[in-house]
């Protein structure tokens, strides 16, 4: 097992290297450059000349790679050109965010998807079934923007139980050391600081959860159905075993493979940023944070960001991987 | 055992939280969250600003931010553009125009308890001058170099001779500010938050010139990210980036009427629906730039939706260099006749919006009201084609797209309104729009593979020359003419010490470029700002220096 974890670390870094050499090009090839985007219509061809020439953008494809990979070694990753500050600050500041909306988007989707899911299948054919798979359809299928402005409609603007964007009240002046708001209160035991936290993480949590909670339901409800299909399935119920037990460990055991590398892949992709939930919730995470640097051709934050979530996407992929032989000891991870 | 294990990670959770409860220190005083928040205004800002010392800031929130901590020599009227006293209470200019003496007010202090005098305001003004190394990045000191040009020593050949000599302390209230020619900068564009002063004290404590690391690596100093200090009625209280939200409070210690506010929070929401909603339930009370179409509802539902004084234009730019007929000046005036500018104004751009009849807003002394007019006239213009042999034309015409303007609200529905008007006439149009940032604005503005483009100004200080003299004061290959009789009329206009005489050349100037028709001024449009219902005293400005020291919340 730790040689096997040990192995795929190790395979990160020419991936990640021929990553970066992906990347350099790529963005470096895109017409135009951050210049336009800091002067805007102030910019004349002089002046965006001399932006380029004072950010080193004019030297050779190679040299700006070269010094990137120089600054990457040491572990810097440059400072964003439009805010300032450095790439290694923005991203840990903005992806506890990233990181928390994330974690509650999928406690809702694992938490209802799966019950619902097995029910679904254990129940099928019944309107709890029917109701599961078309109402997954219309997950998936409803935007989330579109989702979330609802949501923000009729919860925080009509009814006023939720806040409509932020992460937290201004006014309650938490403290912060982590940028994970909510362990944050815990850990200066500012209470009412970590529960306005959650209450925030709320409506914006539930529109993500919208389009993994679907998934899960599916790939949950048509994974159970093939266990329960199985030969020692109908064994246990002549048996006279009770419903929970077989449930929880002929079932849901065998049934769980397919569904936790589905939690694996909708995790990372959530960690990636979730750009239109976070823009419509003003939600400070990485996501909103990519989208403005395309869209300003920041190259600093591009580049690190990516590389960073590359990183991020190949851990939880990891540690999906090793979940496996948690999850079905026959599975050995070589 | 296994079914132990979901409710074995659920207590494992449960103790770890308990454990680490209370491991760190909270550093709020416990005042209580209780307090009322009737003191406290939550303004939402469509970006984060990106430095708090506005010498190397150039973009509006945070300049907005600056504005409420920092004070300049000379300020813009409330609600207006004319040049008022800030920290100097009068100015007078020698003999030749190019010293001015600027008297200081007296009993004033910086927000670290150290005192405003002449040598503060030398301090900060060498600062700026002395710039070595990084700071003379165009990227850096986008200002200074917009108005002064050079520094003390150019690093980088291509740099102009600064505008600026020297400054000398005559006494602690009474200073010299020496430029190397007479100009029409001088000194209106000392009120522009680049040339706020700065507490030397806290200059020098957090390095506030250290703008290091490389040319595509600049690292800024913690002065401009943490510490700013300066005279205004606020002061700096903190900055939450994680949670996009940047505190200030009231000066008490301010030396004019103090804020009435206690605190002021700037919150980012980039997305304007989300904006919107954002002050209806009352998370935020106010916000910039309401979007056209949201002016009326919101009036409607008893919000302030204060409109600015138009001090913008929206013009066509037409490339003399483009399409060759378009060097003929009857077709120009062809496509001048043939806009149905009002049209526009009524239908797409918001309430107060008025056609342009010349390149600057009517509020800057200078403009001419009897410069020649092109009222729509369809017959006219085809007429005038006619007789110009371009009755068949084809031009591009470049839009952008992924944009919103203070003076263009809706570049594609703007685009769309007048090549209708332009295929009217007979002209033949092929649109192409293009994304802002970067290939609209470098097709555009560089090279001549470009016709008719849509582009606009928000001015920056009172002058009209911050107008007509950026567009018009040299060859640009925006408009791909070389006119040196107009030029060299600029170079007088700028060169010229009395105001008087100068606006009379500025009016002359309005009259020779509305004849010679490089493009066409389309519109001014006044950008609204919204502030929630029970929200008063803040007054409109063109500059965007909107003063919330005198906001409050009326009972």
């Amino acid at each position: 097992m730790f040689r096997f974890i040990v192995r795929r670390l190790l395979q990160l870094i020419p991936t990640l290297f021929g990553l970066s050499i992906l990347l350099f090009i790529w963005l470096h090839r895109l017409p135009g450059g951050p210049e336009t985007a800091l002067l805007g219509e102030r910019g004349t061809p002089e002046s965006r000349a001399a932006i380029r020439e004072s950010l080193g953008l004019n030297e050779s494809v190679l040299i700006q790679y070269g010094r990137f990979v120089k600054r990457l070694v040491q572990l810097d990753l440059g400072t964003s050109i439009s805010t300032k500050r450095s790439v290694t600050t923005e991203f840990l500041q903005r992806f506890p965010g990233t990181v928390e909306l994330t974690i509650t988007a999928m406690v809702i989707a694992i938490g209802v998807g799966i019950p619902l899911g097995y029910l679904a299948a254990r129940r099928r054919g019944s309107f709890l079934d029917q109701f599961s798979v078309g109402g997954s359809l219309l997950g998936t299928c409803i935007p989330i923007f579109f989702l979330a402005y609802v949501l923000k409609a009729i919860f925080a603007e009509n009814l006023g139980w939720f806040p409509t964007i932020g992460r937290q009240d201004a006014s309650i002046e938490a403290t912060h050391i982590t940028n994970f708001f909510v362990l944050d209160g815990i850990l200066t035991r500012e209470w009412d600081a970590a529960a306005d936290a959650i209450w925030h993480l709320v409506l914006p949590g539930v529109a993500l959860a919208s389009i993994p909670l679907a998934i899960i339901v599916r790939i949950t409800r048509a994974s159970v159905l093939e266990v329960l299909g199985e030969d020692f399935v109908r064994t246990a119920e002549a048996k006279g075993l009770t419903e929970r037990t077989i449930r929880r460990r002929h079932v849901l055991r065998n049934a769980m493979l397919p569904v936790a590398t589905s939690i694996g892949l909708l995790t990372g992709l959530l960690l990636s940023g979730a750009v239109l939930t976070e823009t419509v919730f003003a939600f400070s995470g990485i996501g909103a944070f990519i989208k403005d640097a395309i869209s300003n051709l920041d190259y600093p934050v591009l580049m690190g960001f990516i590389m960073i979530i590359a990183v991020v996407f190949a851990l939880v992929n990891l540690l999906v991987d090793v979940s496996y032989s948690l999850i079905d000891p026959r599975v050995r991870v070589r | 055992m296994r079914a132990a294990r979901p409710k074995a990670a659920i207590a494992v959770i449960a103790v770890a939280a308990l454990a680490v409860a209370g491991c760190a220190e909270s550093d709020r005083d416990n005042e209580g969250s209780g307090q009322s928040t009737k003191d406290t205004l939550v303004f939402g800002t469509a970006g984060d600003p990106k430095v708090l010392d506005p010498s190397l800031a150039s973009d509006g929130e945070s300049l907005r931010v600056a504005r409420q901590i920092f004070e300049t020599l000379v300020r813009p009227e409330e609600g207006g553009t004319k040049v008022t006293p800030g920290l100097a209470e009068s100015w007078t200019p020698d003999a030749t125009g190019t010293v001015w003496t600027f008297k200081l007010r007296s009993g004033v202090k910086f927000h670290d308890g150290t005192d405003f005098n002449a040598e503060a305001v030398c301090v900060n003004f060498n600062r700026w001058y002395n710039a070595t190394g990084l700071m003379q990045s165009a990227d850096v000191t986008a200002y200074w170099q917009d108005v002064m040009g050079g520094f003390a020593k150019n690093e980088n050949p291509d740099l102009p001779a600064s505008l600026f000599k020297s400054c000398t302390v005559k006494d602690a209230t009474t200073v010299d500010l020496a430029f190397t020619a007479v100009s029409s900068k001088v000194p209106a564009a000392l009120m522009l938050p680049s040339f706020s002063i700065h507490s030397p004290k806290a200059l020098q404590e957090f390095d506030a010139s250290n703008v290091s690391g490389t040319a595509d690596d600049i690292k800024y100093p913690s002065y401009a990210l943490e510490h700013p200090t300066g005279t205004g009625p606020f002061k700096f209280k903190s900055w939450n980036v994680a949670d996009k939200t940047l505190t200030i409070e009231r000066n008490d210690a301010y030396w004019g009427d103090k804020a009435k506010l206690k605190t002021l929070v700037f919150r980012t929401i980039s997305d304007e629906n989300a904006r919107k909603q954002a002050l209806r339930s009352g998370d935020i009370q106010g916000y910039d730039l309401v979007g056209p179409a949201d002016v009326e509802p919101l009036k409607g539902e008893g919000f302030n939706v204060l409109t600015r004084p138009a001090f913008n234009i929206l013009y066509l730019a037409i490339n003399q260099k483009g399409n060759p007929k378009l060097a003929d000046v009857k077709v120009r005036q062809a496509i001048a006749y043939a806009l149905n500018r009002q049209a526009l104004v009524d239908s797409k751009l918001p309430p107060g919006a008025e056609v342009a009849q010349e390149f600057m807003p009517s509020t800057v002394e200078g403009w001419n009201d009897q410069v020649t007019k092109y009222d729509y006239n369809l017959e006219k213009a085809k007429q005038l084609l006619a007789e110009a042999g371009a009755s068949n034309l084809t031009l591009r015409f470049h839009y952008p797209t992924e944009v919103t303007r203070p003076y263009m609200p809706n570049p594609k529905d703007i685009y769309e309104l007048l090549s209708a008007d332009l295929k009217a006439a007979g002209i033949t149009v092929q649109g192409i729009p293009l994304k802002w940032t970067p290939d609209y604005l470098n097709a555009t503005t560089s090279g001549n593979k470009h016709d008719l483009h849509l582009l606009g100004w928000t001015g920056d200080y009172g002058d009209g020359y911050n107008f007509i003299g950026t567009f018009f004061s040299r060859p640009k290959d925006e408009w791909g003419f070389n006119n040196k009789a107009l030029f060299d009329k600029f170079a007088q206009a700028d060169s010229t010490a009395d105001a008087t005489a100068r606006y009379a050349l500025y009016k002359e100037l309005n009259a020779d470029i509305m004849n010679l028709l490089p493009g066409v001024p389309i519109s001014h449009s006044p950008p609204a700002l919204v502030l929630g219902k029970d929200v008063t005293g803040v007054k409109a400005s063109p500059l965007t220096d909107e003063r919330y020291a005198t906001a409050e919340f009326k009972s």
